[in-house]
């Protein structure tokens, strides 16, 4: 999933502290799950905004609402017939709902409520942590199912640097070396020859080095 | 034990303080309340093992958000305490009640009164 995290409270303000009428959007996927952008956390910044401004003697009009999501045309036409009546709509998607959102709606200030981190899984209850890049070219049947571009700091293709010291990231003592981790799989699967195996050089043209990426499937057109 | 307590508390019943959410929390204020506080069992002796833990971070987050948007964390306070203690019940509502009144009303209300003139 894509994981979120929401923004102070004091950038949010700042954000809408001229605006009439806001909308609270939220998204039912992603930002669900990591509890930055659901209907709970659409729920609770609105009730904060709302004590905000009447704190400060204004009428503030909020409203919430959250969609399945909002990447997908045929949830966010669910606005059409009330984007008009709002100043300001804060997005609690990630930054592509935001984006879609506000390319979609042309003339409503569409406002990020979150600050989008990574691809990740949830590690336990409040920690998520990244997995994946999208680098446009997995190479994880040869690395034992670990990423060396998303869990090594320096994305490495063929084993650790030297920085890597006791299974750890000379980063970050708290953070796994992500090739200790390759390897330590390699032996568990018996497959540690493998490691020997040079991994070619990476085509970073499939990855965000190479512009705005996009996937065409004629197929199902 | 006829104790008496401050008659400006409501009080409402919860299965567990586990069941109070940030939002519960916030829309009291939203509404008007001066001050909320969650009575939950001591700590170690929750009968769903963690309820009174999980609502003490949730106060924790209205505290939070509460001082951000100027109404003030320290109206909002949690509590914990045994089901025999009904002394030091009233010991916290008056505790409470001393203290949300020396903060004064919500200011929301001042607020509301502002937008209405």
């Amino acid at each position: 999933m894509i994981v979120a995290k929401q923004k102070p409270l004091e950038e949010i303000l700042e954000g809408v502290k001229n605006a009439g009428k806001i909308l609270v959007a939220g998204c039912n996927e992603c930002v669900t799950v990591c509890e930055s952008g659901g209907k709970k956390e659409v729920a609770v910044l609105a009730s904060a905004l709302r004590m905000a401004f009447m704190n400060q003697g204004r009428e503030v009009k909020i409203d919430e609402v959250t969609l399945e999501r909002q990447c997908d045309h045929e949830y966010l036409e669910e606005l059409r017939k009330l984007i008009d009546q709002y100043d300001v709509v804060l997005s609690l998607a990630c930054g592509v709902g935001v984006q879609f959102l506000a390319e979609k709606y042309m003339k409503t200030t569409v406002l990020p409520g979150v600050d989008t981190c990574f691809m990740g899984v949830t590690e336990q209850r409040g920690v998520w942590t990244e997995r994946c890049q999208g680098c446009g070219q997995c190479i994880l049947a040869t690395t034992a199912g670990i990423c060396p571009v998303s869990r090594c700091a320096k994305r490495l293709f063929n084993g650790p640097c030297g920085g890597s010291t006791r299974g750890k990231c000379e980063i970050d003592k708290d953070l796994d070396c992500g090739w200790q981790l390759i390897i330590n799989r390699l032996k568990e699967l018996g497959r540690l020859d493998d490691y020997e195996i040079l991994i070619p050089i990476k085509d970073w043209s499939k990855e965000r080095a190479g512009g705005p990426r996009k996937v065409v499937r004629e197929d199902v057109r | 034990m006829r104790l008496q307590y401050p008659s400006s508390i409501r009080i409402i019943c919860l299965p567990c303080t586990g069941k109070v959410d940030l939002i519960h929390i916030l829309r009291s204020f939203e509404k008007g309340a001066d001050g909320v506080y969650v009575v939950g069992c001591m700590e170690g002796s929750c009968q769903f093992t963690a309820g009174n833990l999980r609502a003490r971070k949730r106060v924790e987050q209205a505290r939070v958000i509460l001082n951000t948007i100027g109404i003030g964390g320290d109206r909002v306070q949690m509590f914990n305490l045994a089901s025999s203690e009904a002394p030091r019940f009233v010991e916290i509502a008056e505790e409470m009640t001393r203290k949300v009144s020396a903060l004064g009303p919500n200011p929301i209300k001042t607020g509301r009164k502002q937008m209405a003139a």
